[in-house]
């Protein structure tokens, strides 16, 4: 009796695939959140981490320091005071990095729009953003509705374009 | 979408929020040490600069601001009624009791505090109840992952789920509700959800006696909470310290039974107080101790509100939970405070109305943690930085009404 | 309770010299108190044994307005032994508002004036720290007076939406 992956191939246990396909599977299957929990939607975060809404069946297990985290979520309002050090530990994260934008307060600045002078409109005028996820807070639900979008974008990665070094120069032209 | 539009500076960060403790001022053996906004154990954005002596601290100072979002000026740019989302965020763990607080100030401010339907009280103080339930779960389970143990921790997040999902029923949300209004409730309470709430403490109870076992009574936790941080009572008179902290220090006093507001004076139940059973009396674990028997008085208050719910004041099909919501909240000119127990201890409202508009002139939150937090360097110096966790862990504080 | 506020209304009679006026329509009871003699009426109030109000609840600032050209700071207290609570209002001119800090005789506002402070700009005579709490420390204005307008652009981040 074969082993269950073993029952997939029919060629002796040898698959044949692309290198980008192969990195981007291994880069979408463990995907380690930094636990950066601002607000209210952090506490939605525990909730999706813990045994009801299982986050670790995706690979996903929170790391404390941005130098080991893959993905950035940011839950809850992001404020002025804040801004600086969102900057500081996104430019500390290594790449690949992604940021998930979780909640309308780091959406577009949410409830607090129109009279909060200390919140940011939106964590994208402060550091790239790839996937955003609607709600108030969101459902855990719905923030593994997120988590699969990105897994759908980083499956569309591909090392043949250098995406790398379109974004520095980018980054450089809009710094300088 | 490249829309980035923050430009870096060097001193970006010292120029936002300098250190008290300047490094030329040290003497050689100490240090600073700064457990940042983002930390797994500070409860949220709560940036705490620690002057230590190798592993003992000297001082520490508290730094806050990370998560203000401008409560006041929302309060004083929108009528009564549409604040109430506003208030639910700040206590984003209990939005029930700071609904409540809030639509309890306002209705005695218009004089119609006495005319809410005895049904919509119970369910109010029920809703209140259950939230408060939910709270304390928080506060020991994210109390216990501080220290290091992570099973007490699921298993608390799968029982709130419980507790969640109920809320959803009756409200429509899982986190913050805006059901309890200014003259009622957004909405009655659904078929059925009486006998689901009773399920729910049926199985909840035996749930509560296993956290006790595994955390509460564990020799580890006992031994890491028991004696540190401990808060003689005349120190938490003098600090404003309210709820569970205080009740830890030895002092029987519950704004339940204080100002008896709501329907409370009607229901028994007991107000806990740390007696020292584990070392001196006002250390951690009175107070964690305190906020589990706690939770066991809010089952009782939850099973007296459902036998009213389904005997005296039952639903009936002319109820309307909305019959006293006023279209225009206009109260006279006056000056008003009101205060109610938050789990987290009291929450005030200081309301001024101008008697013209129906926009407070001026509301002002008097949150709990905010006060709470401010004795935390108080009660910290001398001990261990793990201790530290340990006794920040134990004032529970919830950093969306730390800064409002 | 009105003998209670009659017997509060009368000790406060015999600390201050001068008249004392209630607050109008105000729950809790209150009193307006001269700026100067603040402190000692805290004092007394704190240490009588006859009302001894042992915790200050809640301090708050008020802005009345560049019309009126007044601010208000007002002192919720509350006295555990007799289950009273009393307020006590301060007026204060717009343009440099100084008053003394209470700091001395309840720890609790401590922070609580720190934060009247940042929102208004009212400044605390012998407070032991005070610097702005909730703000960044290089904000300019103060926020919750009424005549704020908040700067374009912070770290070159849009304030508004």
């Amino acid at each position: 009796m074969k082993g269950l992956l073993d029952q997939q191939f029919e060629n002796g246990g040898v698959i044949i695939t692309k290198v980008d396909d192969l990195l981007n599977w291994s880069r979408l299957s463990s995907l380690f959140p930094m636990t950066f929990g601002l607000a209210c939607c952090a506490i939605e975060f525990m909730s999706t981490g813990s045994t009801v809404y299982d986050m670790d069946r995706f690979g996903m297990v929170p790391r404390a320091t941005p130098r080991q985290s893959d993905v950035m979520i940011v839950s809850g309002t992001v404020t002025f005071k804040m801004a600086d050090r969102i900057k500081q530990l996104y430019e500390q994260m290594s790449e690949p990095r992604y940021v998930i934008s979780m909640g309308s307060c780091s959406n577009c600045g949410g409830p607090y729009w129109q009279h909060g002078y200390h919140v940011v409109k939106g964590v994208d005028r402060i550091i790239p953003v790839d996937v955003y996820v609607p709600g108030c807070p969101p459902r855990p639900e719905a923030l593994i509705g997120g988590i699969l979008k990105l897994h759908e974008k980083i499956r569309n990665e591909t090392r043949v374009k250098p995406t790398a070094i379109e974004q520095l120069l980018e980054k450089e032209s809009h710094v300088g | 979408m490249k829309n980035q539009q923050y430009i870096y500076k060097e001193d970006n960060l010292i120029d936002s929020e300098p250190n008290k403790f300047k490094t030329g001022e040290l003497k050689s053996e100490e240090m600073i040490i700064n457990l940042g906004p983002q930390h797994p154990s500070t409860h949220g954005v709560l940036r705490l600069e620690v002057l230590s002596d190798g592993e003992i601290i000297k001082d520490v100072v508290p730094h806050i601001g990370y998560l203000h979002r401008c409560f006041e000026k929302h309060a004083e740019s929108l009528p009564y009624n549409q604040v109430i989302p506003f208030v639910d965020r700040m206590d984003y763990v209990a939005a029930m009791n700071s609904e409540h607080a809030y639509a309890m100030g306002v209705e005695r401010m218009l004089g119609i505090a006495d005319q809410i339907p005895k049904r919509v009280e119970y369910i109010r103080v029920l809703m209140a109840e259950i939230n408060r339930i939910a709270s304390h779960l928080i506060a020991v389970g994210t109390y216990g992952l501080d220290l290091g143990a992570f099973t007490p921790f699921f298993w608390i997040m799968r029982d709130r789920e419980h507790i969640l999902r109920l809320l959803e029923w009756a409200s429509g949300a899982r986190m913050l509700y805006n059901y309890i209004w200014i003259g009622g409730l957004f909405y009655d309470l659904p078929v059925g959800f009486e006998q689901r709430c009773r399920e729910f403490i049926t199985f909840f109870k035996p749930k509560v006696g296993e956290l006790e076992k595994l955390l509460i009574n564990n020799k580890i936790f006992i031994d890491r909470t028991a004696n540190v941080g401990v808060l003689p009572l005349n120190l938490a008179i003098n600090s404003g310290v309210t709820g569970p902290m205080l009740r830890g220090s030895g002092l029987r006093f519950d704004l339940r039974r204080v100002d008896g507001y709501s329907v409370y004076p009607e229901l028994e139940f007991e107000v806990p107080i740390g007696e020292g059973k584990m070392g001196k009396v006002g250390d951690c674990w009175d107070r964690t101790w305190v906020r589990v028997k706690e939770i066991y008085e809010s089952l009782r208050i939850m099973d007296q509100c459902l036998n009213k719910l389904e005997g005296e004041h039952k639903r009936t099909r002319e109820f309307d939970p909305q019959a006293i919501v006023p279209k225009k909240i206009r109260p006279k000119a006056q000056e008003f405070y009101v205060r109610a127990e938050n789990p987290k201890g009291e929450l005030g409202f200081y309301f001024r109305a101008d008697g013209k508009s129906d926009i407070p002139f001026r509301c002002k939150a008097r949150a709990c943690s905010f006060v709470n937090l401010s004795i935390l360097p108080e009660i910290s110096r001398g001990v261990l930085i793990a201790d530290l966790i340990a006794i920040l862990g134990s004032i529970d504080i919830v950093l969306g009404e730390v800064d409002r | 309770m009105s003998d209670r506020k009659a017997e509060l209304l009368s000790l406060i009679r015999q600390v201050t010299s001068e008249e004392v006026i209630e607050i109008p329509n105000s729950t809790p009871f209150g009193v307006v108190v001269k700026q100067e003699a603040l402190l000692s009426l805290c004092d007394q109030l704190h240490k009588n044994p006859a009302s001894y109000f042992d915790m200050l609840s809640c301090i708050t600032g008020v802005d009345n307005g560049p019309e009126s050209g007044t601010m208000e700071v007002i002192y919720h207290l509350y006295s555990i032994p007799f289950n009273n609570s009393l307020a006590l209002k301060v007026l204060l001119p717009r343009e440099n508002p100084e008053v003394e800090s209470v700091v001395s005789i309840w720890k609790s506002a401590n922070w609580l004036e720190r934060e009247i402070y940042d929102m208004f700009g009212i400044g605390f005579k012998n407070h032991p720290d005070l610097r702005r709490i909730l703000m960044p420390a290089d904000w300019k204005g103060y926020p919750l007076r009424k005549d704020y307008k908040h700067e374009e652009y912070y770290r070159g981040v849009k304030i508004e939406y």
